[in-house]
């Protein structure tokens, strides 16, 4: 029990030391303003919104949305695919609806090769069916969504949702976002520091989906929408002009297929036009939407395309040459700034959905930093108290004790920089929590020892049992809150699981300085000293 | 050099002579929590209630202008608003609830707090906003049920532990004194509507922690002492266990209260509902373990064979079977 070979003596200390040596950067960085670099490098603590100040905001997908999405697209792919048959499929009556596309074939003779031209896209890649193919009459195909495709939907949307997202806020230049995913379709967005989350939100709000279209060679000019409407033309759709323009109240007709879509975008960039000297946004393709543009543009000389930003035109140029470089250049009533927030949303992609911002909490700097002052004098005035009465309790028991308890608190902000960890406010009720337990243990062996002594066991014997009794208990509260710990992160939520997270590593620190390592020093004490008496 | 000794070496206090009026007492006050939280209610913050709660600090004041506040945002139309010093006498937090439907709309929760923020600047000059937060009434619904859901689970399985660990009667007990625990910090909170919010639900669990540490360093001295003292009555090794364990009792309780005071007064305002709950937790705590956790076993009879080795039973069973016995 109190035996401790030379090797056992090293690698507690070394565990010791080099967990609480990984603390000073953080303790550092929380006291300075001003980071110096290699802090930055440092594995350290962050602090949470509520300490720090900054702002967090959770957004949610709808999946109908997604669903719906789905269905259009599924719309577009039965044109496609019909027409890439070779001979093409003659079909008519194709609709999307009851989350349902249905069409009918001209001839019920195509309908296996109908079939086997879709089936790619019934089964996606998964090993479950994306879609339900049913044949009704021998002519009508309907296609159904399964809930596994409508789930692998969501579920791509959300992982490149939140890519984007996080490129959109990179951009802002924002010091160390933290962007998860949560849950089946919810993005958390954390920015520290960032005191008027309003920018963050205009701009996650945006779903900025460029596509450059040809606007139909038989309604080349802007018209109003009833017109429009009132000689409907096969193959094309009305697209509304974006309010900011001059032309807002009016729309475009243009060709639904054969456009560019802004994923073949490879740059953006905020500049301003050679001629006017007006903000303009140049843009560049990768080589396969660079050829496509080359050729729509060589093909259409003389013709106009729509720049549709969102579904809205903000520009409708004419190609007046051939475009071969694979650049281009966007202008529109831009000022510098929106200018550049275009650019920046065309260079993070699309959104592949809408994201609803449904909690956002922000802090201000000064209150967070105003916190952790008054909450560092507090506690350091806790911790003197606690130390004092520590040691004239227990004279050299206390001291060993303090010690512990120091190290202890050390360890476990060591181990949460190491594991790149968060503290938070309710952190501060888990490591207040894990501080008392770890104290505790301490009087639980110091109270033992005091008690061994008294009932007449010598020095050793009493130490010797004082540990081993007490160390029951201790584990036993050690493992409950353990357990309560580790349940707690399961089910609990953000705040809630910032408490069970030092709680866990506070268990493990507390039990290891509070009971191992008082333990070498004070077996190392009695084996120099041989003392007689304990004053205890 | 003379230590300090709180406690008398030897105590001999009948801790289990007032068991059962502390136990009716007890009882009544768990009811009365449980009432008062039906009736009256937790005052809820944005959390989980969802809604809009702006933080303020009215800078060239020395207190907060509350009533006037309260007339100025109750004509804004989203009912009364709930206006409460926050910290410093010239802070205060203002929480409106949503209307109907906002909560799905984006970012209108958040315009109404903007809304409410310019109304202030508009009446009284330099006000700083400390902080603006916004949850949407499923995000709340959500806070609830998880934090209800941990606090349950959470406090289900330690009752199973202690049970695997002592003995069936101890994880009934512990599992009361937590009862107990929670309760009585719901009704106080319920009484004095203050904020509760998730914070709340950390300083919560914070004291099932704590208290269940005080639960288990009783009972194990009670499985002690039923080891060694079989012929004792039940009763008094209860007691003979309480007053040995009374020095860690009394020295652990005050070290954390000791290291919770200063965080209480001078500590950031935000942490203040989360110390407070804490430091009334340390005391329901230690009383519970005494008072509700040890009597308990006495009524749900434990024994000291409880603790008899577990082959001895099985020798004995086996000796049955043959007929020996």
């Amino acid at each position: 029990m109190l035996d401790f070979p030379l090797w056992k003596r090293i690698s507690l200390w070394a565990v010791t030391l080099v967990l609480a040596v990984l603390a000073v950067p953080s303790i550092l960085s929380m006291t300075g303003a001003d980071r110096p670099q290699w802090i930055e490098d440092a594995p350290h603590i962050n602090l949470g919104l509520d300490l720090a100040g900054g702002s967090h905001i959770l957004l949610e997908a709808d999946p109908a949305q997604v669903a719906e999405q789905r269905l259009e697209t599924m719309e577009e792919s039965v044109i496609q695919l019909m027409g890439d048959a070779d001979p093409e499929i003659q079909f008519s009556e194709l609709n999307t609806l009851g989350g349902q596309v249905s069409f009918m074939l001209e001839d019920a003779a195509d309908i296996d090769r109908a079939r086997e031209e879709l089936l790619p896209i019934i089964n996606g890649t998964g090993l479950v069916a994306e879609w339900q193919l049913e044949v009704i009459d021998g002519r009508r195909i309907v296609l159904t969504q399964t809930e596994q495709g409508i789930d692998n939907a969501v579920d791509d949307a959300m992982e490149s949702a939140t890519e984007v997202v996080r490129r959109r806020i990179d951009a802002l230049g924002t010091r160390e976002p933290t962007i998860i995913r949560q849950g089946d379709n919810r993005i958390v967005v954390q920015v520290p520091g960032l005191e008027d989350p309003e920018a963050l939100k205009a701009l996650l709000g945006e779903t900025a989906n460029l596509e450059f279209k040809l606007v139909s060679p038989r309604r080349q000019n802007e018209m109003t929408e009833e017109a429009a409407r009132a000689d409907p033309l096969p193959g094309t759709e009305i697209v509304p002009y974006a309010e900011d323009t001059v032309y807002a109240g009016s729309v475009l007709v243009v060709n639904r297929l054969g456009g560019i879509s802004g994923e073949s975008l490879t740059g953006a960039q905020q500049g301003f036009s050679p001629d006017t000297n007006e903000p303009v946004v140049n843009i560049q393709f990768d080589p396969q939407g660079g050829a496509t543009f080359a050729r729509l543009s060589t093909e259409n000389v003389g013709r106009r395309f729509a720049i549709i930003l969102d579904d809205e035109v903000i520009s409708a140029p004419n190609f007046n040459e051939p475009i071969l470089g694979g650049s281009a250049q966007i202008s529109g009533s831009f000022t510098v700034e929106s200018a550049n927030n275009l650019a920046i949303q065309l260079r993070s992609g699309a959104l592949p959905v809408d994201l609803t911002v449904i909690e956002e909490r922000t802090v201000g700097p000064d209150l967070g930093r105003d916190s952790i002052i008054k909450g560092g004098i507090a506690m350091g005035i806790g911790s003197l108290l606690v130390i004092l009465l520590m040691i004239a309790s227990y004279g050299r028991f206390g001291l060993y004790s303090t010690a512990a308890l120091v190290l202890n608190v050390l360890m476990i902000l060591g181990i949460m920089a190491f594991m790149n960890t968060t503290l938070t406010l309710p952190g501060i009720a888990g490591f207040v929590l894990t501080v008392g337990a770890a104290v505790d243990a301490n009087v639980l062996i110091n109270e033992r020892i005091r008690e061994e002594r008294r009932r007449g066991r010598r020095v050793i014997a009493a130490v010797e049992t004082g540990y081993k009794e007490a160390s029951r208990a201790i584990y036993d509260a050690n493992i409950t809150n353990f357990i309560a710990g580790v349940l707690l992160f399961l089910f609990g939520s953000g705040p809630v699981r910032g408490f069970a997270v030092v709680l866990i590593i506070g268990l493990f620190t507390s039990v290891f300085t509070a009971v191992t390592l008082t333990r070498m020093w004070v077996a190392g004490w009695l084996k120099a000293k041989r003392p007689s008496d304990l004053t205890i | 050099m003379k230590l300090l000794k709180l406690v008398p070496e030897t105590t001999n206090i009948k801790f289990l002579k007032w068991r059962v009026p502390f136990y009716i007492v007890s009882i009544l006050l768990i009811a009365a929590s449980w009432a008062l939280v039906l009736t009256k209610g937790l005052n809820y913050g944005v959390d989980f209630a969802g809604g809009q709660e702006v933080r303020v600090t009215f800078v060239e004041r020395e207190e907060a202008p509350i009533v006037e506040l309260r007339d100025q945002l109750g004509d804004l139309g989203y009912g009364e608003p709930t206006i409460q010093r926050f910290g410093d006498p010239n802070s205060v937090s203002i929480r409106v609830r949503l209307p109907e439907g906002a909560e799905d709309q984006p970012g209108a929760a958040t315009a109404i707090g903007e809304e409410v923020v310019r109304t202030i600047q508009s009446e009284f000059e330099n006000v700083r906003q400390d902080a603006n937060e916004t949850v949407s009434g499923k995000v709340a619904g959500e806070f609830r049920q998880t934090a209800l859901y941990a606090l349950l689970f959470a406090m289900l399985a330690i009752a199973a532990y202690i049970w695997i660990r002592f003995e069936w009667q101890f994880g009934v007990g512990a599992l009361f004194a937590l009862f107990h625990d929670v309760s009585l910090t719901l009704g106080m909170f319920a009484l004095f509507q203050l904020e509760f919010s998730l914070q709340i639900i950390a300083a919560i669990l914070a004291i099932i922690g704590y208290s269940l540490n005080d639960t288990i360093v009783v009972y194990d001295r009670i499985r002690e002492n039923l080891k060694k003292f079989r012929k004792m009555p039940l009763p008094e090794l209860l007691d003979l266990s309480v007053n040995e364990t009374l020095a860690r009792t009394v020295m652990t309780s005050l070290t954390l209260f000791i290291a919770l005071l200063p965080l209480l007064f001078f500590g950031p305002a935000s942490l203040f509902g989360l110390v407070a709950a804490i430091v009334l937790g340390v005391f329901v705590g230690t009383y519970s373990s005494v008072y509700m956790a040890a009597p308990i076993l006495i009524w749900l009879g434990v024994t000291s064979d409880s603790f008899v080795p577990e082959e001895t039973i099985a020798d004995r069973q086996e000796k049955k079977a043959r007929g020996e016995i």
